[in-house]
């Protein structure tokens, strides 16, 4: 599914990730943990192809394409989905018009058939009582005076309607409260699948007691250092990070 | 911006073909044997005559404005033909079928539904095409309500007082450069006449086209509400490519008489020159209405082309609790440059003004939003309400602000809003991320910023302004 080797970047001259290699099969869920200012961000910018970030090394095969080579809307519409660690507000686009076009522009590459706009509403109303969303955010400017537990929660409603192989988490639990962990979680089990995988960036271990992962990394200065099954995790919740510094340097 | 938004996409401008139709056209030049033949040619009365000379004599007397943020060679006035029309309208068509084949042919190019089975539900529209009106639809229907809905030249034959009493008295000859250029050779435009306490039943409309090379349009819109009155009136304009700059200097009066309501929007998309600033109509327009006791007069505008606009549809809040609303959208990209705001004048006591105003810059053009607020000694308990909210794409473009207000009355209470944006590389890589393409970003960020405008278009312009938008905005991205 996604291959990545010796993978290095920089942002405005500064090199954040420093030969970073991971291998993800199709289905399975690997969680990426490290402290702060670590570049695990960096990963899910350089991966979707953001602009400001420049890949000085290295190489990444998603779904046996070569995905440094492609365009942003094009590794979105190949199924690569980031759900951002700060959704941004696009003041006065509405939610429902927003994911409709969206929602096209990745079936038309897909060779899917368009939906009308109202199978389009009826699936986005299903998927946003899925997420627990009032149909209200429908009609709101997308992630406009959305609460941060609210944008991320719209995060996985676009996931869900995208349908996407390969889709990263950043820090999608942060600033959620209990409940909506759990509709969070429940919204990315269901989605689990022998084809689809997940890369999920976490500080908390309690999330992975909701989705447990198949794989744990830690990232620390740019590279992985560590890594293991679930029971890293816990492992790092008990001793922190600073057991690994001899593995960073 | 980034990169990415430098690179441009070239898509050509879709209404810039020319018909090709056999014209009567005056040379070019500018004196009072113009003025007099224009009007010996629409056979108008002497008075009118007389009104023209009087305009055109003090418009000689008259300097060419330079206060607007605009920066173009100057007009030669005496290299412009002010009269032209299409030979086949010599005997006027009495009905669509008579209409130069051509001369439909064009509209439809142009999208525009005039033959009655195509129109849009309940839009009775007229059309001026260079000098001289086409032909209007859907007459009838509304003569039945009593509204009088023709061209000017028309209105000056069969309604000679109404003309007469509402002609200047919102716009006078000498108000300013363009507006007595504009009496004085004014071709053609369209006449409203809602009686008192109606409704009018559909939405009017004009289109208006400048198709002859060097001609310029100068066409005048006068629209009267009676009591009670109400009328919602939409102006379209499109205009050939050429090297040339054309000239288009409109004026529009409107009259809202006591507790009467006028609506009147506009989408502008006059040729706005190449992608290096060649060619392009140069905009410059005076419109303004007056608001009697009670009454309300909204502008709304989505103006997208034209290589200069200059333009400040204003109210004169005469009537104690008159209301006027500006809602503007105005978008500039490669070297066009916009001037315009609105004007709004408290007279009466406890007038409400709301003006909401959205510029998007792009390419290298410069945008200026420029209104004056004004209350007057007597406007006891007067309110204003200004937004003003600039998007910039790109950093080799400009936009800038004027707002002039003031307040002669304690009690009158403004309130202004301004704020400049940009469109944020943050945003573009969410709307990436999920499958757009940059110019769909760039489109839909901006038709977003312009939503409490749009929202004010009657429904159908309301996507046809978007759709808009996108065009215009093609080469600022990609
Ligand atoms: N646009 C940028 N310009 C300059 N530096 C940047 C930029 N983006 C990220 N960085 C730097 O890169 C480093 C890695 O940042 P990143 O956001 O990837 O960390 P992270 O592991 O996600 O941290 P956190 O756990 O706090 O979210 C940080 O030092 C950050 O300041
Ligand atoms: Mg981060």
């Amino acid at each position: 599914m996604l291959s990545i080797n010796n993978l290095c970047a920089s942002v405005e001259d500064k090199d954040i990730l420093k030969g970073l290699s991971l291998d993800i099969k199709p289905g399975e869920v690997h969680a990426i943990m490290g402290p702060n200012g670590a570049g695990k961000s960096t990963l899910g910018s350089v991966l979707a192809g953001r602009e400001a970030f420049s890949v000085t090394d290295g190489s990444v095969a998603f779904a046996d394409k070569d995905l440094l080579e492609l365009d942003v809307e094009e590794r979105a519409r190949e199924g690569l989905f980031l759900a951002f660690q700060y959704p941004v507000e696009i003041p006065g686009v509405s939610n429902m018009e927003f994911l409709k076009a969206s929602v096209d522009a990745v079936r038309k590459h897909q060779g899917k058939p368009e939906l009308s706009s109202v199978e389009f509403m009826k699936l986005a109303r299903e998927t946003s009582k899925k997420v627990k969303l009032d149909q209200a955010f429908l009609k709101r400017g997308v992630n406009e005076g959305f609460s941060g537990g609210e944008k991320k929660r719209n995060e996985i409603l676009q996931m869900m309607l995208l349908e996407p192989k390969l889709c990263i988490l950043d820090e999608t639990d942060s600033g959620l409260d209990i409940d909506a962990l759990q509709t969070v979680a429940d919204g990315v089990n269901a989605m689990r699948s022998a084809e689809r995988s997940f890369i999920v960036v976490t500080h908390y271990q309690r999330l992975l007691d909701y989705i447990v992962p198949d794989f744990v990394h830690v990232l620390a200065d740019g590279k992985i250092v560590k890594s293991g099954d679930k029971s890293l995790a816990k492992e790092l919740e008990a001793k922190g990070y600073s057991w690994l510094e001899g593995e960073v340097a | 911006m980034s990169e990415q938004v430098e690179h441009l996409i070239r898509k050509e401008y879709a209404a810039g073909f020319h018909t090709a139709i056999d014209t009567d056209t005056l040379p070019p030049g500018l004196n009072e044997e113009v003025v007099r033949f224009i009007s010996a040619k629409k056979n108008e009365p002497e008075w009118l005559l007389e009104w023209r000379l009087q305009a055109f004599r003090a418009w000689q007397e008259m300097e060419e404005p330079e206060w607007a943020h605009v920066d173009y060679p100057k007009v030669d006035y005496q290299a412009i033909s002010y009269f032209s029309s299409p030979k086949s309208m010599e005997d006027k068509p009495k009905s669509l079928d008579e209409v130069d084949p051509k001369l439909l042919e064009t509209y439809e190019k142009l999208g525009i539904p005039l033959h009655e089975q195509e129109m849009l539900a309940g839009v009775a529209m007229d059309v001026v095409f260079d000098s001289v009106s086409v032909v209007t639809t859907f007459r009838e229907k509304l003569e039945e309500a009593g509204v009088l809905f023709c061209s000017i030249s028309e209105a000056v034959e069969k309604y000679p007082e109404l003309v007469k009493q509402h002609l200047g008295s919102v716009v006078p000859q000498k108000d300013n450069y363009f507006a007595a250029l504009n009496s004085a050779v004014f071709s053609d435009g369209s006449f409203v006449y809602i009686p008192k306490g109606v409704r009018c039943p559909m939405e009017l409309s004009t289109y208006f086209r400048i198709n002859e090379q060097n001609t310029g349009q100068f066409e005048r819109t006068l629209i009267v509400a009676e009591e009670g009155a109400y009328v919602s009136y939409l102006e379209g304009c499109t205009a050939p490519m050429r090297d040339e700059n054309q000239l288009h200097a409109a004026v529009v009066e409107l009259v809202a008489k006591d507790n009467a309501e006028i609506k009147y929007s506009t989408v502008q998309n006059w040729y706005p020159g190449d992608e290096n600033g060649k060619g392009g109509i140069y905009n410059f327009v005076t419109k303004r209405g007056v608001c009697h006791t009670r009454a309300k007069i909204s502008w709304t505008q989505v103006e997208t082309g034209s290589a200069v606009t200059w333009k400040y549809p204003s109210c004169v809040l005469r009537g104690d609790h008159s209301v006027g609303e500006f809602y503007s959208v105005a978008l500039t990209n490669n070297y066009q440059q916009a001037d315009t705001g609105t004007k709004m004048i408290h007279i009466g006591k406890n007038t409400r003004s709301t003006i909401i105003s959205k510029g998007i810059s792009a390419g290298k053009s410069q945008n200026c939003y420029r209104g004056l607020v004004r209350m007057n000694p007597g406007a006891e308990g007067a309110r204003n309400y200004t937004q003003c909210d600039s998007l910039l794409i790109g950093d080799r473009c400009g936009a800038h602000t004027f707002p002039y207000i003031e307040s002669k009355n304690p009690s009158a209470v403004i309130e202004h809003e301004a704020t400049t944006s940009k469109v944020s590389d943050d945003q573009m890589f969410l709307c990436q991320q999920r499958g757009l393409d940059a110019e769909k970003a760039v489109s839909m960020i901006v038709n977003g910023f312009c939503r409490e405008v749009f929202k004010e278009l009657p429904m159908e312009f309301a996507v046809e302004a978007g759709k808009l938008l996108e065009v215009s905005l093609e080469g600022s991205v990609g």
